[in-house]
């Protein structure tokens, strides 16, 4: 049988696309098999297998590790012919999201990347994902005899998925990469979550200086909330990347987002779109955030967050 | 070290507005996306260490104007600019952009590097630059923050998800960058009045050997639209004390705080 074939180097990502591919696939009349790669994959076998895998393809070929975007890119064209895969579910992460795109190329496939929704329609594909830096979401439908989706984390989810028979088959591949790893090492410091964050302020390039988000997080501390911030800041590096909000970081959905000294351009404000209350402080009347806010409050940062943090005291 | 940076066109997206849940583009300006110049940045900073030419391609989208809007690349510190322009190409996917992009990599000639901003302004998709890899059958590595050319082999740091990574592609390679790999340098008047003078080829599918049938798209937006926002919009007045007073009444009043 045909099949929607799932790949993610993140197992709990591969979990959720194969429960979300079994769905399509029941509408389409397709199996859905899932693939681990990598030195240890086999490991995740059993785990793919209960979220609702017939087939899991296991390679631990040496050339996987790390998962480099050509050697798995050709690995993932070979097992889509084994398994005579018609669409197939790349987790996009960015390594996922690197390699879709050659896996299409090979595979002659179109392929739709960050695709946030995925649904079975008239018997065809209909992928969402978000255009124009996030001001629009586009619905695209691929013409393709192969079609290669790749997928959000979080998109579908495995919880309460029906396990499928979960054969392991382990092809032998012919895949290598000409990239070489000098080095590489797990990221330190802690890690936030801002998907799940009840309450959170943002912060941006209002800030004049490092020492200053010392304010913002005296705010946040006053609202019980969680500081998220703007690619800017990330980029200075005065905050890490899992504190960005937008379309290249989370996408959140609190009961409140509080932005301070961030202008709302679209690629911020998408990842905001989803809270129930946005306000922001900002010293520009004019600044894009305050057309998506329910509430408002223009002037310095530097007066304004000390006046709320005093405010809140007596709450 | 000859690099050919990959530059696209795209509608300003801070003068989009949504009229009806459509993003109006008519009248907006073009320019070439953020993370394109960061691109060319990188490939200007890597021949002042390394020497060689820095060409920049660009594959004309809805836009007549991209030969015009290509100089700025030229402004920016490029040797000289290519701008593939057909109106068989009016709306490509990003397989026919990669196979374009390709063909003409190969009529450019000489390319020991080619570099790519990690997604496109209006698109994202982050696909072209992976394409173009596979077709040419080189090694790529996706966003770099830091490159750098070590003997024949490009050198690249990137964070990835939970890792760190410095990794190696030896040449030719495809790298695509972050923003946070540079701060692109804003041209003066004298770059922009010396870019006049840089050449810039225009070509069309024909000069490429490719014809419209083999770049049909064979994706169909089936609708684009955005999604409905309704908020409040208020803005308070008076002093920083007052504003926030009125802010966080407001806030209890909504059940967020004091619950
Ligand atoms: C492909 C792509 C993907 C992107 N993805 C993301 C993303 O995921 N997340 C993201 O955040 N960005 C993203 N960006 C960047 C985004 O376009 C903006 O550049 C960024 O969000 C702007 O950050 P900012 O608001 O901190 O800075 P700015 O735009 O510089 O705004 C600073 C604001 O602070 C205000 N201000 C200054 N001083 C004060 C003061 N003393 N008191 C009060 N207000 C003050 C100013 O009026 C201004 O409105 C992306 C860009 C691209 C091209
Ligand atoms: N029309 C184009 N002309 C030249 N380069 C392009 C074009 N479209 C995309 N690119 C390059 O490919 C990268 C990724 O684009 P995308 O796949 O659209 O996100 C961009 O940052 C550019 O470097």
């Amino acid at each position: 049988m045909a099949a929607v074939l799932v790949y993610s180097e993140k197992v709990e990502t591969a979990r959720e696309l194969v429960a979300g591919g079994k769905e399509l696939g029941a509408a389409l009349g397709l199996g859905v098999s899932a693939v681990a790669l990598g030195p240890g994959a086999g490991a995740a076998a059993s785990e793919l297998a209960a979220a609702g895998a017939d087939t899991v393809y296991v390679s631990e070929d040496a050339a996987f590790e790390g998962w480099p975007a050509d050697a798995v890119a050709a690995g993932l064209a070979q097992i889509a012919e084994l398994a005579g895969a018609s669409v197939v579910l790349v987790g996009s992460t960015r390594r996922g999201k690197e390699t879709a795109p050659r896996l299409a190329q090979k595979l002659g496939a179109g392929c739709v990347s960050d695709v946030n929704s995925l649904v079975a329609e008239g018997g065809d594909l209909v992928a969402g994902r978000y255009a124009f830096g996030g001001a629009t979401v586009a619905r695209e439908k691929l013409g393709t005899a192969v079609k290669v989706f790749a997928v959000m984390p979080k998109t579908f989810s495995a919880e309460g998925a029906s396990a499928g028979a979960g054969a392991v088959e382990t092809p032998t591949l012919d895949v290598s990469s000409s990239v070489k790893v000098v080095d590489r090492r797990a990221k330190e410091g802690e890690h936030v979550n801002l998907d799940a964050a009840p309450r959170i302020v943002g912060i941006g390039r209002g800030f004049n200086a490092r020492e200053d988000l010392a304010l913002g997080d005296q705010l946040a501390a006053a609202l019980e909330a969680v500081v998220g911030c703007t690619k800017s800041l990330a980029d200075f590096e005065w905050l890490g990347e899992d504190r960005i909000i937008g379309l290249s970081g989370a996408k959140t959905a609190p009961d409140l987002y509080l932005s301070v000294g961030v202008s709302g351009q679209i690629q911020h404000t998408v990842g905001v779109a989803g809270a129930k209350l946005i306000a922001a402080v900002n010293k520009d009347k004019e600044a894009p955030i305050f057309a998506m806010a329910d509430y408002g409050i223009v002037g310095d940062l530097y007066e304004v967050v000390p006046a709320l943090v005093e405010r809140l005291k007596s709450v | 070290m000859d690099i050919v940076v990959c530059v696209k066109t795209n509608p300003d997206l801070q003068m989009v507005r949504v009229k009806d849940r459509v993003a109006v583009t008519e009248a907006v300006p073009y320019k070439i996306g953020d993370l394109e110049k960061n691109a060319l940045q990188a490939a200007v900073d890597l021949r002042a260490a390394a020497g060689g030419k820095v060409t920049a391609l660009c594959l004309a989208v809805g836009n007549r104007k991209a030969a015009e809007d290509v100089k700025v690349a030229l402004a920016m510190g490029a040797d000289e600019a290519v701008v593939i322009d057909d109106p068989a190409l009016a709306a490509p996917d990003q397989a026919a952009v990669a196979t374009a992009l390709a063909a003409a990599v190969k009529k450019i000639g000489a390319c020991d590097l080619l570099l790519f901003g990690e997604g496109s302004t209006d698109n994202y998709s982050g696909q072209v630059g992976a394409r173009v890899a596979e077709i040419l059958g080189l090694p790529q590595i996706g966003y770099a923050r830091k490159v750098e050319a070590v003997g024949g082999a490009v050198r690249c740091e990137r964070s990835m998800d939970d890792m760190l990574e410095t990794l190696e592609a030896p040449l030719p390679a495809v790298v695509t960058v972050v923003s946070e790999i540079n701060e692109p340098t804003i041209p003066g008047l004298m770059q922009i009045m010396k870019a006049k003078s840089k050449p810039l080829q225009v070509w069309s599918l024909a000069d490429l050997g490719l014809d419209a049938a083999q770049l049909a798209p064979t994706r169909e937006i089936v609708s684009n639209l955005a999604e409905e926002q309704d908020r409040k919009h208020i803005l308070f007045d008076g002093s920083a004390a007052e504003q926030a007073d009125a802010f966080v009444n407001a806030l209890i009043k909504e059940g967020v705080l004091g619950r």
